[in-house]
Protein backbone atom coordinates (compact mmCIF):
# COMPACT_ATOMS: atom_id res chain seq x y z
CA UNK A 1 0.00 0.00 0.00
CA UNK A 2 0.96 3.53 -0.04
CA UNK A 3 2.82 5.55 2.24
CA UNK A 4 1.55 8.73 3.50
CA UNK A 5 3.46 10.74 5.97
CA UNK A 6 0.05 12.63 6.59
CA UNK A 7 -3.81 12.99 5.76
CA UNK A 8 -3.05 16.02 3.62
CA UNK A 9 -0.88 13.52 1.32
CA UNK A 10 -3.47 10.52 1.78
CA UNK A 11 -6.11 12.76 0.13
CA UNK A 12 -3.78 13.88 -3.07
CA UNK A 13 -3.34 9.91 -3.62
CA UNK A 14 -7.27 9.41 -2.83
CA UNK A 15 -8.34 12.15 -4.84
CA UNK A 16 -5.90 11.08 -7.89
CA UNK A 17 -6.78 7.42 -7.32
CA UNK A 18 -3.91 6.06 -6.63
CA UNK A 19 -4.75 4.79 -3.18
CA UNK A 20 -7.86 2.94 -3.04
CA UNK A 21 -9.66 4.08 0.54
CA UNK A 22 -11.86 0.56 0.88
CA UNK A 23 -8.13 -1.33 0.16
CA UNK A 24 -6.49 1.35 3.17
CA UNK A 25 -9.52 0.75 5.47
CA UNK A 26 -9.28 -3.39 4.61
CA UNK A 27 -5.63 -2.66 5.38
CA UNK A 28 -6.57 -1.37 8.69
CA UNK A 29 -8.72 -3.74 9.69
CA UNK A 30 -6.29 -6.61 8.97
CA UNK A 31 -3.60 -4.97 10.55
CA UNK A 32 -5.80 -4.71 13.80
CA UNK A 33 -6.26 -8.47 13.24
CA UNK A 34 -2.68 -8.99 13.05
CA UNK A 35 -2.07 -6.87 16.40
CA UNK A 36 -4.81 -8.49 18.42
CA UNK A 37 -1.99 -9.25 21.14
CA UNK A 38 -1.84 -5.44 21.48
CA UNK A 39 -5.75 -5.43 22.69
CA UNK A 40 -6.08 -2.15 22.22
CA UNK A 41 -9.53 -2.26 20.44
CA UNK A 42 -12.69 -3.19 22.18
CA UNK A 43 -14.70 -2.95 19.29
CA UNK A 44 -13.79 -2.85 16.01
CA UNK A 45 -16.10 -1.59 13.34
CA UNK A 46 -16.66 -3.80 10.16
CA UNK A 47 -19.33 -1.39 8.51
CA UNK A 48 -16.28 1.25 8.38
CA UNK A 49 -15.77 -0.76 4.79
CA UNK A 50 -19.17 0.45 3.56
CA UNK A 51 -18.30 3.95 4.93
CA UNK A 52 -15.12 3.83 2.48
CA UNK A 53 -17.00 3.33 -0.25
CA UNK A 54 -19.62 5.81 0.58
CA UNK A 55 -16.88 8.59 1.05
CA UNK A 56 -14.67 7.05 -1.73
CA UNK A 57 -17.65 8.25 -4.62
CA UNK A 58 -18.21 11.59 -2.22
CA UNK A 59 -13.87 12.35 -3.55
CA UNK A 60 -14.58 11.72 -6.95
CA UNK A 61 -18.02 13.89 -6.87
CA UNK A 62 -16.01 16.62 -5.31
CA UNK A 63 -18.41 17.29 -2.41
CA UNK A 64 -16.59 15.40 0.49
CA UNK A 65 -15.27 16.82 3.94
CA UNK A 66 -12.18 17.98 4.88
CA UNK A 67 -11.50 14.93 6.73
CA UNK A 68 -12.57 12.32 3.93
CA UNK A 69 -11.30 9.39 4.31
CA UNK A 70 -9.17 9.61 7.38
CA UNK A 71 -9.60 6.48 9.16
CA UNK A 72 -10.33 7.25 13.48
CA UNK A 73 -10.83 4.81 16.54
CA UNK A 74 -12.06 6.67 19.48
CA UNK A 75 -11.75 5.94 22.86
CA UNK A 76 -14.66 3.52 24.49
CA UNK A 77 -16.02 6.17 26.51
CA UNK A 78 -17.37 8.80 23.56
CA UNK A 79 -21.08 7.59 22.48
CA UNK A 80 -21.27 6.37 18.44
CA UNK A 81 -25.39 5.92 17.81
CA UNK A 82 -26.57 2.25 17.57
CA UNK A 83 -22.63 0.89 18.96
CA UNK A 84 -21.35 -0.44 22.20
CA UNK A 85 -19.91 2.07 24.92
CA UNK A 86 -18.70 -0.18 27.66
CA UNK A 87 -16.72 2.54 29.35
CA UNK A 88 -14.13 -0.46 29.65
CA UNK A 89 -16.57 -1.74 32.45
CA UNK A 90 -18.27 -4.48 33.54
CA UNK A 91 -21.39 -2.25 34.09
CA UNK A 92 -22.06 -1.24 30.51
CA UNK A 93 -21.34 -4.73 29.50
CA UNK A 94 -24.12 -4.83 27.12
CA UNK A 95 -25.14 -1.08 26.80
CA UNK A 96 -25.79 0.34 22.88
CA UNK A 97 -25.76 3.94 22.28
CA UNK A 98 -28.66 5.54 21.40
CA UNK A 99 -26.86 8.92 20.15
CA UNK A 100 -23.71 10.09 18.64
CA UNK A 101 -21.37 12.50 20.92
CA UNK A 102 -20.73 15.69 19.11
CA UNK A 103 -16.69 15.42 18.78
CA UNK A 104 -17.24 12.52 16.92
CA UNK A 105 -20.30 13.14 14.91
CA UNK A 106 -18.38 16.51 13.65
CA UNK A 107 -15.58 14.02 12.21
CA UNK A 108 -18.51 11.79 10.96
CA UNK A 109 -19.66 14.86 9.47
CA UNK A 110 -16.70 15.71 7.84
CA UNK A 111 -16.54 12.27 6.40
CA UNK A 112 -13.74 10.48 8.35
CA UNK A 113 -14.27 6.77 8.69
CA UNK A 114 -15.16 5.72 12.35
CA UNK A 115 -12.88 2.07 12.41
CA UNK A 116 -13.92 1.41 15.80
CA UNK A 117 -13.50 1.47 20.05
CA UNK A 118 -10.41 1.39 21.56
CA UNK A 119 -10.03 0.21 25.23
CA UNK A 120 -8.93 2.25 28.30
CA UNK A 121 -9.30 2.14 32.05
CA UNK A 122 -12.53 2.12 33.43
CA UNK A 123 -14.17 4.72 32.99
CA UNK A 124 -10.96 6.05 32.17
CA UNK A 125 -9.90 5.54 35.65
CA UNK A 126 -5.87 4.74 35.72
CA UNK A 127 -2.43 5.94 34.41
CA UNK A 128 -1.46 2.12 32.61
CA UNK A 129 -4.95 0.87 31.08
CA UNK A 130 -4.13 -2.35 33.59
CA UNK A 131 -7.68 -1.14 34.85
CA UNK A 132 -10.16 -2.41 31.76
CA UNK A 133 -12.82 -5.07 31.78
CA UNK A 134 -11.14 -6.26 28.36
CA UNK A 135 -7.88 -6.69 30.03
CA UNK A 136 -4.50 -4.79 29.84
CA UNK A 137 -3.45 -2.80 26.74
CA UNK A 138 0.29 -3.78 25.56
CA UNK A 139 2.59 -0.85 24.51
CA UNK A 140 3.63 -1.59 21.13
CA UNK A 141 7.32 -0.71 21.69
CA UNK A 142 7.75 -3.36 24.50
CA UNK A 143 4.90 -5.72 25.24
CA UNK A 144 5.88 -6.11 28.77
CA UNK A 145 4.92 -2.82 29.64
CA UNK A 146 2.04 -0.71 29.68
CA UNK A 147 0.78 1.87 27.07
CA UNK A 148 -0.37 4.40 29.49
CA UNK A 149 -3.71 5.30 30.47
CA UNK A 150 -6.25 5.68 30.56
CA UNK A 151 -6.48 6.60 26.70
CA UNK A 152 -4.13 3.39 26.27
CA UNK A 153 -5.57 1.59 23.27
CA UNK A 154 -6.25 4.90 21.42
CA UNK A 155 -2.07 5.63 21.47
CA UNK A 156 -0.93 2.40 21.47
CA UNK A 157 -3.31 1.72 17.68
CA UNK A 158 -1.63 5.00 16.95
CA UNK A 159 1.93 4.47 17.42
CA UNK A 160 1.16 0.61 15.80
CA UNK A 161 -0.57 1.97 12.76
CA UNK A 162 -3.97 0.84 13.25
CA UNK A 163 -5.44 3.86 12.20
CA UNK A 164 -4.84 7.05 11.16
CA UNK A 165 -5.39 8.73 14.16
CA UNK A 166 -7.35 8.66 17.27
CA UNK A 167 -9.83 10.40 19.82
CA UNK A 168 -9.11 10.20 23.73
CA UNK A 169 -9.93 12.02 26.94
CA UNK A 170 -7.74 13.64 29.77
CA UNK A 171 -9.09 14.42 32.72
CA UNK A 172 -5.67 14.44 34.29
CA UNK A 173 -3.31 13.20 31.71
CA UNK A 174 -5.16 10.49 30.17
CA UNK A 175 -4.23 11.78 26.32
CA UNK A 176 -0.72 13.26 27.25
CA UNK A 177 0.66 10.19 28.85
CA UNK A 178 -0.26 7.68 26.86
CA UNK A 179 0.93 9.98 23.98
CA UNK A 180 4.21 9.73 25.77
CA UNK A 181 4.79 5.99 26.38
CA UNK A 182 3.61 5.25 23.10
CA UNK A 183 5.65 8.17 21.33
CA UNK A 184 2.66 10.07 19.44
CA UNK A 185 1.44 13.68 19.87
CA UNK A 186 -1.56 13.77 21.65
CA UNK A 187 -3.31 17.07 22.54
CA UNK A 188 -5.59 17.94 25.38
CA UNK A 189 -7.71 20.96 24.43
CA UNK A 190 -8.59 23.48 26.65
CA UNK A 191 -11.22 22.81 28.80
CA UNK A 192 -14.43 23.61 26.48
CA UNK A 193 -12.69 23.82 23.51
CA UNK A 194 -14.57 21.11 22.63
CA UNK A 195 -17.88 20.18 23.68
CA UNK A 196 -18.20 16.91 25.94
CA UNK A 197 -22.09 15.45 25.04
CA UNK A 198 -21.76 12.12 24.69
CA UNK A 199 -18.40 11.19 26.69
CA UNK A 200 -19.11 9.10 29.89
CA UNK A 201 -18.54 11.36 32.80
CA UNK A 202 -15.59 10.56 34.93
CA UNK A 203 -14.81 14.62 36.38
CA UNK A 204 -17.02 16.74 34.58
CA UNK A 205 -14.67 19.83 35.45
CA UNK A 206 -11.61 18.49 33.99
CA UNK A 207 -12.87 15.82 31.22
CA UNK A 208 -11.42 17.12 27.75
CA UNK A 209 -11.47 14.94 24.80
CA UNK A 210 -8.72 15.27 22.25
CA UNK A 211 -6.71 13.75 19.28
CA UNK A 212 -3.83 11.33 19.20
CA UNK A 213 -1.60 11.15 15.63
CA UNK A 214 1.31 10.59 14.44
CA UNK A 215 1.90 14.22 12.65
CA UNK A 216 1.05 17.59 14.04
CA UNK A 217 -0.68 18.43 11.05
CA UNK A 218 -3.12 15.90 11.89
CA UNK A 219 -3.75 17.39 14.92
CA UNK A 220 -4.73 20.69 14.26
CA UNK A 221 -7.27 19.51 11.94
CA UNK A 222 -8.63 17.56 13.73
CA UNK A 223 -8.69 19.59 16.52
CA UNK A 224 -10.23 22.27 14.49
CA UNK A 225 -12.76 20.23 13.08
CA UNK A 226 -14.35 18.71 17.14
CA UNK A 227 -13.95 22.45 18.56
CA UNK A 228 -16.50 24.73 19.06
CA UNK A 229 -19.90 25.57 20.76
CA UNK A 230 -22.54 23.18 21.29
CA UNK A 231 -26.10 24.05 22.95
CA UNK A 232 -25.84 20.34 24.23
CA UNK A 233 -22.67 21.56 26.60
CA UNK A 234 -23.34 23.98 27.82
CA UNK A 235 -19.68 23.93 29.39
CA UNK A 236 -18.69 24.57 25.43
CA UNK A 237 -16.88 27.77 25.11
CA UNK A 238 -18.62 30.15 22.64
CA UNK A 239 -15.56 31.61 21.52
CA UNK A 240 -14.32 30.91 17.54
CA UNK A 241 -12.36 28.62 16.62
CA UNK A 242 -9.16 29.36 15.35
CA UNK A 243 -7.65 28.07 11.77
CA UNK A 244 -5.47 26.03 13.04
CA UNK A 245 -4.27 24.40 9.83
CA UNK A 246 -3.71 27.61 7.89
CA UNK A 247 -1.93 29.08 11.17
CA UNK A 248 0.94 26.48 11.62
CA UNK A 249 3.01 27.16 9.31
CA UNK A 250 3.56 31.02 10.11
CA UNK A 251 7.22 30.72 11.08
CA UNK A 252 9.36 30.65 13.41
CA UNK A 253 7.17 32.13 15.71
CA UNK A 254 8.69 34.56 18.22
CA UNK A 255 7.29 32.85 21.39
CA UNK A 256 8.91 32.82 24.58
CA UNK A 257 9.22 29.71 26.75
CA UNK A 258 9.49 29.22 29.87
CA UNK A 259 11.28 26.21 32.13
CA UNK A 260 9.14 25.93 35.44
CA UNK A 261 12.05 24.42 38.01
CA UNK A 262 9.76 22.08 39.75
CA UNK A 263 9.19 19.85 36.93
CA UNK A 264 13.37 18.87 36.52
CA UNK A 265 13.86 18.20 39.91
CA UNK A 266 13.71 14.93 42.19
CA UNK A 267 11.84 12.41 40.82
CA UNK A 268 12.28 12.86 37.20
CA UNK A 269 14.36 10.27 34.93
CA UNK A 270 17.67 11.75 34.23
CA UNK A 271 17.28 10.56 30.36
CA UNK A 272 14.25 11.89 29.90
CA UNK A 273 15.82 15.24 31.27
CA UNK A 274 18.79 15.14 29.06
CA UNK A 275 16.63 14.67 26.05
CA UNK A 276 13.74 17.47 27.10
CA UNK A 277 17.25 20.07 27.49
CA UNK A 278 18.91 18.95 24.33
CA UNK A 279 15.51 19.84 23.08
CA UNK A 280 15.29 23.34 24.76
CA UNK A 281 18.66 24.14 23.91
CA UNK A 282 18.70 23.68 20.34
CA UNK A 283 15.48 25.59 20.65
CA UNK A 284 18.11 28.35 22.47
CA UNK A 285 20.06 27.96 19.44
CA UNK A 286 17.51 28.89 17.37
CA UNK A 287 16.81 32.62 18.61
CA UNK A 288 14.11 31.31 21.12
CA UNK A 289 14.29 33.18 23.73
CA UNK A 290 14.14 30.63 26.86
CA UNK A 291 14.02 31.54 30.52
CA UNK A 292 13.90 29.48 34.02
CA UNK A 293 10.11 29.96 35.82
CA UNK A 294 8.37 29.23 38.84
CA UNK A 295 5.01 27.22 39.13
CA UNK A 296 5.24 26.91 43.37
CA UNK A 297 2.01 24.76 43.66
CA UNK A 298 3.12 21.99 41.15
CA UNK A 299 3.94 19.88 44.37
CA UNK A 300 0.28 19.79 45.82
CA UNK A 301 -1.28 19.28 41.81
CA UNK A 302 -1.71 15.23 42.98
CA UNK A 303 -3.34 16.09 46.64
CA UNK A 304 -5.57 18.47 44.98
CA UNK A 305 -6.37 16.63 41.86
CA UNK A 306 -7.44 13.46 43.02
CA UNK A 307 -9.29 14.81 46.01
CA UNK A 308 -11.56 17.09 43.22
CA UNK A 309 -11.99 14.21 41.02
CA UNK A 310 -13.04 11.49 43.08
CA UNK A 311 -15.77 13.84 44.14
CA UNK A 312 -17.15 14.64 41.20
CA UNK A 313 -16.44 11.06 39.95
CA UNK A 314 -18.30 9.14 43.33
CA UNK A 315 -21.58 12.09 42.08
CA UNK A 316 -21.11 10.71 38.55
CA UNK A 317 -21.04 7.52 38.95
CA UNK A 318 -24.07 6.93 41.47
CA UNK A 319 -26.00 7.12 37.78
CA UNK A 320 -24.99 3.50 37.59
CA UNK A 321 -28.04 2.32 39.68
CA UNK A 322 -28.88 -0.38 37.22
CA UNK A 323 -32.77 0.65 36.40
CA UNK A 324 -32.68 2.63 33.81
CA UNK A 325 -29.28 0.88 32.00
CA UNK A 326 -26.47 -1.31 32.94
CA UNK A 327 -25.49 -4.47 34.62
CA UNK A 328 -28.44 -5.70 37.05
CA UNK A 329 -27.63 -8.22 39.50
CA UNK A 330 -29.34 -11.73 39.57
CA UNK A 331 -29.67 -11.48 43.28
CA UNK A 332 -32.91 -11.54 44.76
CA UNK A 333 -33.83 -8.58 47.09
CA UNK A 334 -35.06 -5.12 47.29
CA UNK A 335 -34.48 -2.12 45.74
CA UNK A 336 -31.68 -0.91 47.84
CA UNK A 337 -30.14 -4.54 47.32
CA UNK A 338 -30.48 -4.47 43.66
CA UNK A 339 -27.97 -0.82 43.30
CA UNK A 340 -25.54 -2.36 46.13
CA UNK A 341 -25.14 -6.12 44.25
CA UNK A 342 -24.93 -4.41 40.78
CA UNK A 343 -22.74 -2.00 41.65
CA UNK A 344 -20.80 -4.16 43.75
CA UNK A 345 -20.14 -7.17 41.46
CA UNK A 346 -19.48 -4.90 38.08
CA UNK A 347 -17.20 -2.26 39.15
CA UNK A 348 -13.59 -2.56 39.37
CA UNK A 349 -11.27 -2.14 42.56
CA UNK A 350 -9.94 1.30 41.03
CA UNK A 351 -13.59 2.47 40.16
CA UNK A 352 -14.97 1.67 43.73
CA UNK A 353 -11.63 2.55 45.29
CA UNK A 354 -12.37 6.06 43.72
CA UNK A 355 -16.37 6.18 44.45
CA UNK A 356 -15.43 5.82 48.09
CA UNK A 357 -12.89 8.26 48.20
CA UNK A 358 -14.91 10.82 46.36
CA UNK A 359 -17.83 9.97 49.17
CA UNK A 360 -15.52 10.43 52.24
CA UNK A 361 -14.38 13.76 51.21
CA UNK A 362 -17.68 14.73 50.26
CA UNK A 363 -19.33 13.63 53.55
CA UNK A 364 -21.22 15.73 55.91
CA UNK A 365 -18.19 16.72 58.24
CA UNK A 366 -15.32 16.47 55.56
CA UNK A 367 -16.41 18.62 53.13
CA UNK A 368 -14.87 21.53 53.92
CA UNK A 369 -11.78 19.98 55.08
CA UNK A 370 -11.17 18.41 51.65
CA UNK A 371 -13.46 19.30 48.91
CA UNK A 372 -13.58 23.04 49.62
CA UNK A 373 -9.83 22.88 50.62
CA UNK A 374 -9.20 21.69 47.49
CA UNK A 375 -11.45 23.86 45.27
CA UNK A 376 -9.62 27.00 47.00
CA UNK A 377 -6.37 25.48 45.89
CA UNK A 378 -7.62 24.85 42.63
CA UNK A 379 -7.89 28.64 42.28
CA UNK A 380 -3.99 28.67 43.01
CA UNK A 381 -3.02 26.94 40.41
CA UNK A 382 -5.39 29.03 38.21
CA UNK A 383 -3.17 31.84 39.73
CA UNK A 384 0.00 30.31 39.20
CA UNK A 385 -0.54 30.08 35.50
CA UNK A 386 -1.84 33.38 35.17
CA UNK A 387 1.57 34.70 36.37
CA UNK A 388 3.76 32.48 34.74
CA UNK A 389 1.77 33.26 31.06
CA UNK A 390 2.29 36.90 31.97
CA UNK A 391 6.19 36.28 31.18
CA UNK A 392 6.00 33.54 28.85
CA UNK A 393 4.00 32.11 25.70
CA UNK A 394 5.05 28.42 26.21
CA UNK A 395 5.72 25.82 29.09
CA UNK A 396 7.95 23.25 28.33
CA UNK A 397 7.83 20.28 30.96
CA UNK A 398 8.62 16.56 30.95
CA UNK A 399 4.90 14.56 30.20
CA UNK A 400 5.84 11.93 32.20
CA UNK A 401 9.09 11.32 35.25
CA UNK A 402 9.84 8.25 33.24
CA UNK A 403 8.90 5.91 30.53
CA UNK A 404 6.51 3.05 29.79
CA UNK A 405 6.71 0.92 33.49
CA UNK A 406 6.21 -2.61 33.36
CA UNK A 407 2.59 -4.50 33.57
CA UNK A 408 1.62 -5.17 36.35
CA UNK A 409 4.49 -2.95 38.66
CA UNK A 410 2.45 -0.45 40.59
CA UNK A 411 -1.01 -2.20 40.79
CA UNK A 412 -0.08 -2.95 44.28
CA UNK A 413 0.23 0.50 45.09
CA UNK A 414 -2.71 3.29 44.13
CA UNK A 415 -1.00 6.18 45.56
CA UNK A 416 2.32 4.89 43.83
CA UNK A 417 0.42 4.89 40.81
CA UNK A 418 -1.06 8.20 41.55
CA UNK A 419 2.06 9.94 41.58
CA UNK A 420 2.39 9.18 37.92
CA UNK A 421 0.70 11.89 36.81
CA UNK A 422 2.56 14.58 38.65
CA UNK A 423 3.31 16.59 35.31
CA UNK A 424 -0.01 16.39 33.77
CA UNK A 425 -2.72 17.10 36.32
CA UNK A 426 -1.85 20.28 36.77
CA UNK A 427 -2.86 21.35 33.30
CA UNK A 428 -7.05 20.15 34.00
CA UNK A 429 -6.66 21.72 37.66
CA UNK A 430 -6.14 25.22 35.56
CA UNK A 431 -7.99 24.37 32.65
CA UNK A 432 -4.86 24.86 30.02
CA UNK A 433 -4.32 23.01 27.02
CA UNK A 434 -1.50 20.73 27.01
CA UNK A 435 0.48 18.84 24.15
CA UNK A 436 3.17 15.81 24.65
CA UNK A 437 5.60 15.38 21.41
CA UNK A 438 7.61 13.14 21.27
CA UNK A 439 11.10 13.60 21.50
CA UNK A 440 13.41 10.84 21.75
CA UNK A 441 14.11 7.10 22.90
CA UNK A 442 15.57 6.04 26.34
CA UNK A 443 18.42 3.28 25.72
CA UNK A 444 15.58 0.76 26.69
CA UNK A 445 14.15 1.89 23.50
CA UNK A 446 11.39 3.21 24.83
CA UNK A 447 9.65 6.90 23.51
CA UNK A 448 10.05 9.92 25.85
CA UNK A 449 7.93 12.65 25.79
CA UNK A 450 7.71 16.52 26.21
CA UNK A 451 5.12 18.64 27.20
CA UNK A 452 3.73 22.13 25.92
CA UNK A 453 1.86 23.82 28.35
CA UNK A 454 -0.29 27.37 26.93
CA UNK A 455 -3.11 29.62 28.78
CA UNK A 456 -6.62 28.86 28.04
CA UNK A 457 -7.66 29.21 24.22
CA UNK A 458 -3.87 29.80 22.66
CA UNK A 459 -3.74 26.17 21.11
CA UNK A 460 -2.49 27.99 17.93
CA UNK A 461 0.69 28.61 19.26
CA UNK A 462 1.34 24.84 20.84
CA UNK A 463 0.49 23.81 17.32
CA UNK A 464 2.99 26.63 16.16
CA UNK A 465 5.90 25.60 18.07
CA UNK A 466 4.97 21.78 17.73
CA UNK A 467 4.91 22.23 14.00
CA UNK A 468 8.29 24.11 14.05
CA UNK A 469 10.01 21.20 16.22
CA UNK A 470 8.63 18.34 13.71
CA UNK A 471 10.57 19.96 10.69
CA UNK A 472 13.72 21.77 12.17
CA UNK A 473 14.67 18.66 14.77
CA UNK A 474 12.98 15.84 13.88
CA UNK A 475 12.61 16.47 10.41
CA UNK A 476 9.47 14.82 9.80
CA UNK B 1 -5.28 6.19 61.37
CA UNK B 2 -7.41 9.46 59.82
CA UNK B 3 -10.40 6.36 58.71
CA UNK B 4 -11.34 3.51 60.87
CA UNK B 5 -13.01 0.53 59.68
CA UNK B 6 -16.10 1.42 60.87
CA UNK B 7 -15.69 5.04 58.58
CA UNK B 8 -14.96 2.82 55.44
CA UNK B 9 -18.24 0.36 56.13
CA UNK B 10 -20.22 3.79 56.70
CA UNK B 11 -18.90 5.44 53.42
CA UNK B 12 -19.62 1.98 51.54
CA UNK B 13 -23.29 2.37 52.66
CA UNK B 14 -23.52 5.91 51.36
CA UNK B 15 -21.90 4.93 48.37
CA UNK B 16 -24.40 1.71 48.04
CA UNK B 17 -21.06 -0.59 47.67
CA UNK B 18 -20.22 -3.72 49.63
CA UNK B 19 -17.17 -4.95 50.20
CA UNK B 20 -15.63 -8.41 51.91
CA UNK B 21 -13.52 -8.94 54.48
CA UNK B 22 -10.87 -8.69 52.76
CA UNK B 23 -11.55 -5.81 50.96
CA UNK B 24 -12.61 -3.44 53.67
CA UNK B 25 -8.94 -3.99 55.46
CA UNK B 26 -7.19 -2.90 52.08
CA UNK B 27 -9.29 -0.55 51.44
CA UNK B 28 -8.92 1.19 54.43
CA UNK B 29 -5.22 0.59 54.55
CA UNK B 30 -5.44 2.82 50.88
CA UNK B 31 -8.05 5.57 51.71
CA UNK B 32 -5.85 6.09 55.00
CA UNK B 33 -2.49 6.36 52.94
CA UNK B 34 -4.22 8.93 50.35
CA UNK B 35 -6.06 10.64 52.65
CA UNK B 36 -2.87 11.32 54.62
CA UNK B 37 -0.90 12.55 51.20
CA UNK B 38 -3.83 14.73 50.49
CA UNK B 39 -3.26 16.48 54.30
CA UNK B 40 -0.67 17.91 52.38
CA UNK B 41 -2.57 20.60 51.01
CA UNK B 42 -3.33 21.97 54.80
CA UNK B 43 0.40 23.54 54.42
CA UNK B 44 -1.46 26.01 51.83
CA UNK B 45 -3.34 28.89 53.49
CA UNK B 46 -6.37 29.52 51.27
CA UNK B 47 -8.08 32.06 53.46
CA UNK B 48 -8.46 34.50 51.34
CA UNK B 49 -8.71 32.34 48.45
CA UNK B 50 -12.01 31.36 46.15
CA UNK B 51 -13.33 28.58 45.36
CA UNK B 52 -12.74 27.36 41.57
CA UNK B 53 -15.49 25.25 40.38
CA UNK B 54 -15.10 25.79 36.60
CA UNK B 55 -11.88 26.95 35.24
CA UNK B 56 -13.37 28.75 32.17
CA UNK B 57 -15.07 31.58 34.06
CA UNK B 58 -18.32 31.09 31.77
CA UNK B 59 -21.61 32.99 32.79
CA UNK B 60 -24.50 30.97 33.69
CA UNK B 61 -25.69 29.52 30.08
CA UNK B 62 -29.45 30.17 29.73
CA UNK B 63 -31.85 28.85 26.89
CA UNK B 64 -35.36 29.64 25.93
CA UNK B 65 -38.05 28.20 27.56
CA UNK B 66 -38.93 26.47 23.96
CA UNK B 67 -40.18 23.04 23.27
CA UNK B 68 -37.67 20.69 21.51
CA UNK B 69 -37.96 16.83 20.76
CA UNK B 70 -36.11 14.26 22.75
CA UNK B 71 -35.37 10.44 22.91
CA UNK B 72 -38.49 8.79 21.99
CA UNK B 73 -39.78 6.41 24.32
CA UNK B 74 -38.79 3.25 22.37
CA UNK B 75 -34.71 4.72 22.19
CA UNK B 76 -34.80 5.33 25.82
CA UNK B 77 -35.65 2.30 26.66
CA UNK B 78 -33.65 0.15 24.88
CA UNK B 79 -30.94 -0.71 27.58
CA UNK B 80 -33.25 -1.51 30.51
CA UNK B 81 -32.81 -4.45 32.17
CA UNK B 82 -36.20 -5.06 33.09
CA UNK B 83 -39.13 -3.37 31.81
CA UNK B 84 -42.77 -3.36 31.45
CA UNK B 85 -45.06 -1.39 28.96
CA UNK B 86 -43.31 1.83 28.55
CA UNK B 87 -41.52 1.31 32.48
CA UNK B 88 -38.51 0.52 33.77
CA UNK B 89 -38.89 -2.61 36.25
CA UNK B 90 -37.35 -2.60 39.50
CA UNK B 91 -37.89 -4.96 42.59
CA UNK B 92 -40.99 -4.12 44.70
CA UNK B 93 -40.29 -0.66 47.10
CA UNK B 94 -43.12 -0.75 49.05
CA UNK B 95 -44.19 -4.00 51.75
CA UNK B 96 -47.54 -5.06 52.86
CA UNK B 97 -46.44 -4.33 56.66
Amino acid sequence: MKVYKNYEEKYKLLKSGSLSLKENVQHFLNKIDKQKHLNAFNFVFEDSLEQAAKVEKKIKSGSAGKLAGMVIAVKDVLAVKDKPLTCSSNILKNFISIYTATAVQKLIDEDAIIIGKTNCDEFAMGSSNENSAFGPVKNPHDLQRVPGGSSGGSAAAVTSGLCDAALGTDTGGSIRQPAAFCGVYGLKPTYGRVSRYGLTAYASSFDSIGPFANNIEDIALILQVISGYDKKDSTSSTLAVENYSNLLEENPPNLKIGLPKEYFGKGLDLEINLTINNVVENLRGHGFSVSEISLPMTEYAIAAYYILTTAEASSNLARYDAVKYGYRSKQKGDLSDMYINSRSEAFGHEVKRRIMLGTYVLSAGYYDAYYGKAQKVRRLFKNDFDKAFQSVDIIITPTTPTTAFKIGEQTSDPLQMYLNDIYTTSANLAGIPGLNIPVGKDKKGLPIGMQLLANQFQETKLLQLAYYLQKSFFNR
Amino acid sequence: MAVSREDVENIAKLAKLKFTEDELKNLTRDMNKILTYMDKLNELDTDNVEPLSNPISNENVLREDKLEESIPTEEALKNAPDRTDVFFRVPKVISKE
